[in-house]
């Protein structure tokens, strides 16, 4: 299943957020969204996951999701969402006790994701026992449960300091390459962006147009830390975002 | 250099809630032993405070007397009656208040009318409606306790972290689900605080009910003791009401314990 905006705008108020967005989330491709902060980001990712309107334009999905996924468009939060008063395998069962699925199944789909993400010990464990990396996986195993045809993640690592940040990011790439996601990645960081993105598109300041696109075609596997040609395309974007950002900072300071 | 080692003055201290048992019997203990002390001396009159050993000698000539149980019982199943129905009835509309800007808009300037009223003044309303037996107390009761639990239960409810409703919606739970799974649980901590309140006010409507008209009840017996100044027995009754306050309070905060264990 892909995602298609069409000339997507919108304003709150007087404030004009996104000006003009046309952009194409192709299946099996993890798309980076970069932009300086208060661009319009998570308003973008909240319009795809269906959870606002646009003022105009379309959001389309193309292609049905696949027969066994229960939450098409799923996110994952920068603040990772966990109800506390839920164990780590209460968190993920929540989403799936909707969904009418026999004990046992729902069982399996548990233990799976917890494995996946390497958290089968802390199944019983609250959220306020947990450090923040292996609450973000919580929340990751929990989008995962639900099989997403496009996973929707708004800065799903800046709440996380830098070494946990490393960790989790080469959990990602090993999620995907067992098994490629669909993914729109929302961030502010550019070598995260340069490590997940096979798509970075930049967002220029309020409001928020894309300024460019750039693909990205060494395969996510082989990316390492510190990669020439990576270092190479993130000059470029961080040449790309500089003025935008740094205006972006005056104009907040002005309002 | 030369300058003397000198520790490092500690100053963090404070500002922190820690548990400690048995300070709060101690202070009990203490003024109870100082009445004890006073009254014996004559330090303090006996007009002035009975003393506490008379007083425990009149509450063990009404426990076998069996009166104890004849004004307990009724007392706790008006409480606990009256208390049930408007603490569920507060809960719910609360709940709805919280979750409904049209339901909020319409009651919040209702709610904010009557709570200021003291409900005992409406007694003689609820006589005539509900008739002079229990079910009027019930329904002063269960008054009382509502409009405090409605506040503190739509308070509890707008304090719900918006991101975790915002998750629920985004995995697609119904709209039963995020209320019975998030709403509910997130309300929790202020709806048990609003309890603390509602349940404590329960106790003095009880007892307001039962002076203006019932034969048997604590709030019957302290108003008989009182008209013929028997400190004695006015003290037991004012003891039992303590206890009662006591216990009500020790409940919830067992319940808080054992419910709110997630809390950080
Ligand atoms: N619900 C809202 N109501 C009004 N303004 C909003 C709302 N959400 C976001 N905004 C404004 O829209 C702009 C873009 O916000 P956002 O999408 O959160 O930016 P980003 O995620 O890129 O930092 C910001 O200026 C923000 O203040
Ligand atoms: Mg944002």
């Amino acid at each position: 299943m892909d995602l298609r905006l069409q000339n997507v705008s919108h304003s709150y108020g007087d404030t004009e957020v996104l000006r003009g967005i046309d952009l194409e989330v192709p299946s099996g491709q993890i798309v980076c969204i970069v932009g300086p902060s208060g661009c319009g980001k998570s308003t973008l990712l909240r319009m795809l996951g269906g959870l606002e309107r646009p003022a105009s334009g379309d959001i389309l999905q193309l292609g049905e999701p696949p027969a066994d996924c229960l939450n098409p468009l799923t996110f994952i939060f920068q603040d990772f969402a966990l109800l506390p008063w839920r164990s780590v395998r209460g968190n993920v069962e929540l989403v799936l006790e909707d969904h009418g699925l026999p004990r046992a199944k729902r069982d399996a789909i548990i233990d799976d994701v917890l494995a996946r993400t390497k958290l089968t010990e802390f199944g019983a464990a609250l959220p306020k026992q947990l450090s923040g990396g292996m609450k973000q996986r919580v929340a990751i195993a929990r989008a995962l449960a639900v099989n997403p045809a496009v996973m929707l993640m708004d800065e799903p690592l800046s709440a996380l300091d830098s070494q946990t940040r490393e960790l989790l990011m080469d959990d990602l790439i090993a999620l995907w390459t067992r098994q490629p996601f669909t993914a729109v990645y929302v961030t502010h960081n550019l070598a995260e962006a340069v490590r997940l993105g096979h798509k970075i598109v930049v967002l220029s300041r309020r409001p928020g147009q894309i300024r460019e696109v750039v693909e990205l075609t060494t395969p996510l596997a082989e990316r390492q830390y510190g990669d020439a040609g990576l270092e190479a395309q993130q000059q470029h974007l961080w040449g790309l975002m500089r003025d935008e950002a740094a205006a972006a900072d005056a104009e907040l300071i002005n309002v | 250099m030369s300058d003397p080692a000198q520790p490092v003055s500690f100053r963090g201290g404070g500002f922190v809630a820690q548990r400690r048992r048995g300070v709060g019997l101690a202070v009990f203990v203490v003024l109870l032993l100082l009445a004890e002390w006073g009254t014996r001396t004559g330090f303090i009159s006996q007009l002035t405070l009975p003393r506490p050993s008379d007083v425990l000698a009149t509450f063990g000539e009404l426990y076998q007397s069996g009166l104890l149980f004849k004004h307990l019982i009724p007392s706790l199943t008006r409480l606990i009656v009256g208390a049930a129905i408007g603490a569920s009835l507060g809960i719910a509309l609360g709940v709805f208040i919280g979750l409904f800007s049209l339901v909020r808009a319409g009651l919040v300037p209702l709610i904010a009318a009557i709570f200021p009223i003291p409900k005992i003044a409406l007694l003689p309303l609820f006589v005539i409606w509900f008739g002079i037996d229990e079910a009027s107390k019930y329904a002063l009761i269960a008054f009382g306790t509502f409009t405090p639990t409605v506040v503190a239960t739509y308070a509890a409810v707008d304090n719900v972290d918006r991101t975790l409703i915002r998750m629920g919606q985004s995995f697609g739970l119904s709209w039963r689900s995020i209320v019975g799974k998030i709403v509910l649980p997130g309300a929790m901590p202020g709806i048990l605080s609003g309890l603390r309140i509602s349940l404590t006010i329960a106790i003095i409507l009880l007892v307001a009910a039962e002076m203006l008209g019932a034969e048997y009840g604590i709030g019957a017996y302290i108003l008989q003791a009182g008209s013929l100044y028997d400190l004695e027995r006015l003290f037991a009754g004012v003891v039992i009401l303590s206890v009662l306050g006591v216990l009500v309070s020790g409940v919830i905060g067992i319940i808080e314990r054992r419910v709110l264990r997630w809390r950080v």
